[in-house]
């Protein structure tokens, strides 16, 4: 079985992922597409660990790799989301756009 | 005793005034009294220490330097801390522990305004420190580190203490020698790379600054070179001395400067030039001093005329007598000129007696400025009515200076002018013959500026100005204190020049003839 | 009596106690004190000269023979005798002279030169008619200074000429002294007076008796200056101040011609020694440079011609009669100026082959001092200040001197001298004792009349008178007349010129003489008052010089006469030097010049009685007559020289000359000094505004500028928005991986 499409649906999710970090105003969407990327990172590596356990069976690399991220996105989201929280008490908004105060 | 004067005797004498001052620095300004006790004090020591070294001179031995001490300083460029005296530099330095004490008795109870006695003295003190080390040392770095030091005091004294233009005079004074001492260093340069290397204490050649050595071992440079060397120092001293046409700053300087800086000037400092020639230009490069001993000759002679022609438009006193010391100046310089033993003995006669005797016609200058307040010669009149002691001192003074035989003054013109006659070397005879008669000339003229002034000022009845004038009063102590010796000196010297000339004479005499030039 | 002669300088000495004693103690001890140590020291300096003149006339009755002759000839060159082959080649002359011989060091060899020398020794002895052996002065020397490898000396010589110099300054000193204790009676300054008086015997004494031309300028000077002092003692008064002045810098002018002349004397003898004989040695020695020889001649006549009143440095004279009549006398008329005079008779070797005065009939030395008598006693005529006619006749009468001694008549020369201070002197201390009488002036028109009031003062003034006018057988007459004949006869040739200029000024001296005599003394006294005589102080100086001025004369009897060999020529005999002497033709008594001089002086003041004292003549010619008030004129502007000298070339000195000196100085040196200051400001406020401002710190500024701009620039990429850094990094990360995929 090829990996390929796996990799596909990956980079698909990533640059969606991206999209989001990069463009959209609201924090919390901002906070949600990270959460997609990291996702997509995991469904890549997880192809790549079953290609690789195709050959090895002992290796199960990617899996263990993809439950590391899994638990850090989760730290992350917890962190990110409690800054949005105290953005939000302080500036009564959490558009990105207004979060601009190291403006040189 | 002799062996501790080998030793430290010359050190002592420059460094003493130095530590003096240092003394005095600590003691507070208020303490006027104790200033005053200070300085003397230190310079009657440095007397003292002058009179051991005149009773321990060899002066059979003249010729050779006495009293050296030769340490390293710099070795880096073979610099050296080498201090002797020989002959001729034996009188200036007695002259120089004379005029310091006696300049800070006459100080005494009357330091020019703004009043400050600490820091005058002090100043004085660093001069003597400067005089006598630039005419003790033998290294030519040393030397000029010394000569280079009398200048800021100086500068300081003429502006603080001075006249009304007091600034203008300190800053031409200052940038004007200053100008000719970097084209002096110049040359001094240029004759450490330029001479012969020699050997050092430690082994190996090494170029050097040594005075003693370089007459040797600058044979070899090359005409051309020692002609702009010659150049370089002739700007130095020539301008120090001072020499027509670089002689402008003398009488700004000595006008503004107040009394004790004007005879310090006078006495002293004018002779660093002349000694720089003696000492340094010629004995280490004869050939070139030959062929500019002509052009030097020219522009002595013309500073004799030119300086007497000066004196006789002048309408202040202190600036006639600085005018004089131009074209007495020129007489010792024209006895350089010639080259031989008759002119350069002459030259260092004259230094001295100069030296005393402008020294006291400023002196008086100062205490009629003191009591007059102007030195306007169409103001002033009838000294001998109103303090006839110091019109008689005054007399004496003019007379000395016009170089009446029986007083100090004729020794430096007569023999300069004969040696003219019969100058040394391949100089030209008939034109230093010229140079002779317009020297005589310059006799004439001298007694013309001075007796008229001594007409104007000394002569008539006191002008109304100032003839009920309280403050006009006869000398006092302390003015005769400080005068005294010095009148005596110069009628002493009048009747017995041979107490100079035996102790020049060898040195004198050696040095002429190791220029090897011939006659 | 020990040997004065060695220990001469105990006279000048005396006279410096004298003059310091007065000069600290004067004032307190006070006046009579004073003129008391004055008169004292003088006296004292008197007896020592006597005894002198004593000691030397025994030395030339019994001159010194053998050894002692040869140590007299070695002492008497001076300490560095670089002639000794000359030296020793004269004691032997000497003293196979006087039948001793003493072995020369290098008499073998020198017995050629020593030939010439005994030639001229021998024909110097025939002519006076008797055996003179040569006798040389005494000369003690000590070091004075070195200078290279020649010791200099100081030190006394005395012959015949310096003991008559020591007598007649102490005699007339003395008198003088004395004299002035009235004269100056009550006077403002009268120790001053005496200290300069002790201070001037002692310069002129020390002068004549000098071994070397370097101490006769040292003693010429120093009377210059006391000259200086006693013309101006009353310096309260400008013309006084004014005349002290002039004298001084009159003097000072000649003086540039004696110290070249001491100069070019002291070369040219070998330039080892100032010694007197040693250069009148080297003058009549035959390996002379001629032409040196004649320019330091002439260089040493500037410094006579100024010295003693010689045309046309002769100006000061006048105008010094503003000092004390005293001082006149003593100073202006007997001693002081008389040492140019004995300058050339000291040093006549020099003098006479210099200016080749044995083969010449014309020359300047001998010019000048005619045309000085003349032009002398013509301005004698238009003054009307007593002291002024005096003055003038004394200009004359040192013409007489120089030209005697420029046409070889030394004796003559040096006699005139000696009997002319005695009868000036006379003359002035007389016209003292007139103006005394007369309220203090000196103006013949306020005279008059005075032989009815003063009797001594008549008596002696008429006897100085005769004598100076030369009548025979007054002491002038001798003088003047063995000058005229010394003209008349001259060496080789006749010096015609001088002789006719000789005898026109005889007559003009009696003439002016005269006049000053009948205007003073005859007639009705012009001025207010009664004049009386003069108390003895004064008048017993005159007494005393009028009787010298009458028998001093017979000192210098010519043989001509036939008196025994005792009482002829006297003088000469002791005064005349023998060694290193040129050899000069004495001139024999001719009585035909006597005649006809002493007619031309009774004819000159016959003329004068007739025209002043009887008015007849051609009175009122300078109102009637353009070419008479002319000459009139030139002559009260005493030729327009001292318009020359004072108003031209002494203002011009020290007005316009001196201004322009100081104006180069001001504004052409200092100017360039200034005008250097004023660029470098310029240039510095160039290089600092241009350079230092715009250029240097621009580029600091521009650098300054330049980030800041950059800064403003980069600052927009600081949105400060999260999303924009993060897109900017992914941007970033792109380009990284795409080099790492396609380029590595």
């Amino acid at each position: 079985m090829l990996v390929n499409q796996f990799l596909f649906l990956g980079a698909i999710l990533f640059c969606i992922g991206v999209y989001g970090v990069l463009v959209r105003r609201n924090l919390v969407l901002v906070l949600m597409s990270i959460e997609l990327i990291l996702n997509s990172v995991n469904i890549n590596l997880v192809a790549f660990g079953a290609m690789w356990h195709a050959n090895d069976t002992a290796n199960l690399s990617g899996q263990v790799f993809a439950l590391f991220v899994i638990a850090v996105a989760a730290a992350e989201v917890g962190v990110g989301l409690a800054l949005v929280l105290m953005i939000f008490r302080n500036r009564q908004s959490i558009d990105a756009d207004d979060v601009d105060l190291l403006k040189g | 005793m002799k062996d501790f004067l080998n030793s430290w005797g010359l050190s002592l004498a420059i460094f003493v005034p130095l530590v003096g001052a240092v003394v005095m620095l600590l003691v507070p300004k208020a303490n006027e009294q104790l200033h005053k006790v200070l300085a003397l004090a230190t310079s009657l020591v440095v007397a003292l220490i002058g009179v051991l070294l005149l009773a321990n001179f060899q002066y059979d031995d003249g010729k050779t330097l006495q009293f050296v001490v030769d340490k390293s300083w710099i070795p880096f460029i073979n610099s050296r801390y080498i201090v002797g005296i020989d002959g001729i530099s034996l009188p200036l330095i007695a002259l120089t522990m004379l005029v310091v004490p006696l300049c800070i008795i006459y100080s005494w109870n009357h330091f020019p305004e703004p009043k400050n006695p600490k820091a005058f003295l002090i100043l004085i003190l660093i001069l003597e420190t400067g005089m006598i080390g630039t005419f003790c040392a033998q290294d030519l770095i040393l030397f000029f580190v010394f000569f280079e030091v009398v200048l800021l005091p100086m500068y300081f004294m003429i502006g603080v203490w001075g006249g009304e233009k007091r600034r203008y005079a300190a800053m031409k004074f200052f940038l004007y020698t200053l100008f000719g001492s970097a084209l002096m260093i110049v040359s001094f340069m240029a004759l450490y790379f330029l001479s012969d290397k020699v050997p050092v204490p430690g082994g190996g050649f090494e170029h050097t600054f040594d005075m003693r050595a370089l007459p040797v071992a600058a044979a070899g440079i090359s005409s051309t070179a020692a002609l702009w060397i010659f150049g370089g120092m002739f700007m130095g001293f020539g301008i120090k001395v001072p020499m027509f046409p670089f002689h402008t700053w003398l009488p700004d300087a000595h006008t503004q400067a107040p009394t004790v800086g004007s005879v310090i000037l006078a006495a002293v400092l004018l002779k660093l030039g002349t000694y720089g020639f003696v000492r340094i230009a010629l004995p280490i490069l004869p050939e070139a001093a030959e062929k500019w001993a002509p052009f030097i000759g020219l522009l002595a002679v013309i500073g004799i005329i030119y300086g007497a022609l000066c004196c006789l438009a002048q309408t202040d006193m202190k600036r006639l007598i600085a005018f004089s010391s131009v074209a007495h100046m020129g007489f010792v310089m024209l006895g350089i000129a010639t080259l031989t033993d008759f002119g350069i003995n002459a030259a260092i006669f004259g230094m001295v007696a100069h030296g005393l005797i402008t020294g006291m016609l400023f002196f008086v200058a100062g205490s009629a400025k003191e009591r007059f307040h102007t030195l306007d010669i169409a103001r002033l009149g009838g000294m001998l009515k109103q303090m006839p002691r110091m019109g008689w001192i005054l007399g004496l003074s003019a007379m000395a200076s016009l170089g009446l035989p029986g007083l100090a003054g004729f020794w430096g013109e007569f023999p300069a002018i004969l040696s003219a006659y019969n100058p040394g070397g391949d100089l030209n005879e008939g034109l230093f013959r010229v140079y002779m008669v317009v020297a005589a000339l310059g006799t004439v003229l001298a007694a013309a500026y001075l007796l008229w002034l001594y007409q104007r000022v000394a002569f008539g009845l006191p002008k109304e100005e100032f003839a009920d004038d309280p403050h006009v009063h006869d000398v006092s102590f302390t003015e005769y204190v400080a005068w005294v010796p010095m009148i005596v000196l110069i009628v002493v010297l009048g009747f017995f020049p041979n107490i100079i000339f035996h102790v020049t004479n060898p040195a004198v005499s050696d040095m002429v003839s190791a220029m090897g030039l011939g006659s | 009596m020990p040997q004065l002669l060695d220990k001469v300088w105990i006279v000048p000495a005396v006279m410096a106690a004298s003059f310091l004693l007065i000069l600290f103690f004067g004032k307190r001890a006070g006046t009579k004190a004073t003129a008391a140590i004055g008169i004292a020291a003088v006296s004292i300096c008197l007896v020592f000269s006597v005894v002198v003149a004593g000691q030397w006339i025994n030395r030339v009755n019994h001159p010194p023979t053998g050894e002692a002759l040869a140590e007299d000839i070695r002492q008497a060159s001076g300490l560095t005798p670089q002639t000794p082959e000359v030296v020793e080649g004269e004691i032997d002359a000497a003293t196979h002279d006087s039948g001793e011989t003493v072995e020369g060091d290098h008499a073998a060899d020198d017995h050629a030169s020593d030939g010439e020398h005994a030639a001229a020794e021998g024909e110097h002895g025939d002519e006076h008619g008797g055996a003179h052996a040569s006798v040389p002065p005494v000369v003690r020397t000590a070091t004075w200074f070195e200078i290279g490898p020649i010791d200099f000396e100081i030190g006394t010589l005395v012959d015949g000429l310096t003991a008559m110099m020591l007598i007649t300054v102490c005699i007339i000193s003395l008198l003088v002294h004395i004299y002035s204790t009235e004269y100056l009676h009550g006077d403002v300054r009268f120790t001053h007076y005496y200290a300069f008086l002790s201070l001037f015997t002692a310069s002129m004494l020390f002068y004549v008796m000098s071994s070397n031309t370097l101490q006769m300028l040292v003693g010429w000077e120093l009377v210059g200056l006391c000259s200086f002092g006693l013309i101006g003692h009353w310096w309260e008064e400008k013309k006084n101040t004014d005349a002290a002045l002039k004298a001084f810098l009159t003097n000072r002018v000649g003086d540039m011609g004696l110290i070249i002349g001491v100069t070019i004397t002291f070369f040219a003898a070998g330039a080892t020694s100032f010694n007197v004989l040693h250069i009148n040695e080297y003058a009549l020695s035959g390996a002379a440079n001629s032409t040196l020889l004649l320019v330091g001649a002439l260089c040493l006549f500037g410094g006579v011609t100024s010295k003693s009143g010689q045309f046309p440095l002769h100006t000061w004279l006048p105008d010094a009669m503003a000092g004390p009549t005293p001082v006149s006398a003593l100073i202006h008329a007997a001693t002081m100026v008389v040492a140019g005079v004995y300058l050339i008779a000291r040093l006549y070797a020099v003098f006479f082959e210099g200016l080749g005065i044995g083969s010449s009939s014309f020359h300047y030395v001998a010019f000048i001092g005619g045309f000085t008598t003349v032009m002398g006693g013509a301005l004698a005529f238009v003054q009307t200040d007593l002291k002024k006619v005096l003055a003038y006749s004394t200009i004359s009468q040192l013409g007489y001197m120089v030209m005697a001694l420029g046409v070889g008549a030394w004796t003559a020369g040096v006699f005139h001298l000696f009997t002319h201070a005695f009868f000036k002197a006379c003359l002035f201390l007389g016209a003292g004792s007139v103006s005394h009488a007369c309220h203090h002036t000196f103006d013949m028109r306020e005279m008059g009349g005075l032989r009815k009031y003063m009797k001594s003062t008549h008596i002696t003034f008429l006897i100085a008178t005769l004598a100076l006018a030369g009548i025979v057988p007054l002491a002038g007459f001798w003088s003047k007349d063995e000058i005229l004949a010394g003209a008349q006869q001259g060496q080789e040739n006749a010096y015609t010129a001088m002789l006719v200029m000789g005898l026109v000024t005889a007559l003009m001296t009696a003439a002016y003489m005269g006049r000053a005599y009948w205007m003073t003394f005859w007639g009705e006294y012009r001025g207010h008052g009664t004049p009386h005589e003069s108390p003895k102080v004064i008048t017993v100086p005159l007494w005393i010089l009028a009787i010298c001025a009458v028998f001093l004369g017979f000192l210098n009897l010519p043989a001509w006469f036939n008196a025994p060999s005792w009482a002829t020529t006297r003088f000469e005999h002791f005064v005349e030097p023998t060694f290193a002497f040129p050899a000069v033709e004495h001139p024999e008594f001719t009585p035909w010049l006597a005649v006809l001089s002493t007619v031309l002086a009774v004819a000159g003041l016959a003329i004068a009685y007739l025209y002043y004292e009887r008015n007849k003549g051609p009175h009122g010619l300078t109102h009637r007559n353009a070419a008479a008030r002319a000459g009139y004129t030139f002559l009260e502007n005493k030729y327009y020289l001292d318009t020359l000298y004072t108003d031209i070339i002494a203002a011009d000195t020290k007005g316009p000359l001196a201004r322009a000196a100081y104006w180069i100085n001001q504004n052409v040196l200092d100017g360039i000094v200034d005008g250097a200051a004023t660029v470098f400001k310029k240039l510095s406020g160039v290089v600092y505004r241009g350079v230092d401002q715009l250029v240097v710190d621009g580029v600091v500024n521009g650098t300054g500028l330049a980030s800041e701009e950059s800064g403003q620039l980069l600052r927009r990429m600081q949105t400060g928005k999260v999303q924009q850094y993060a897109a900017i990094l992914f941007a970033g990360v792109v380009v990284l991986a795409g080099v790492l995929v396609f380029v590595v």
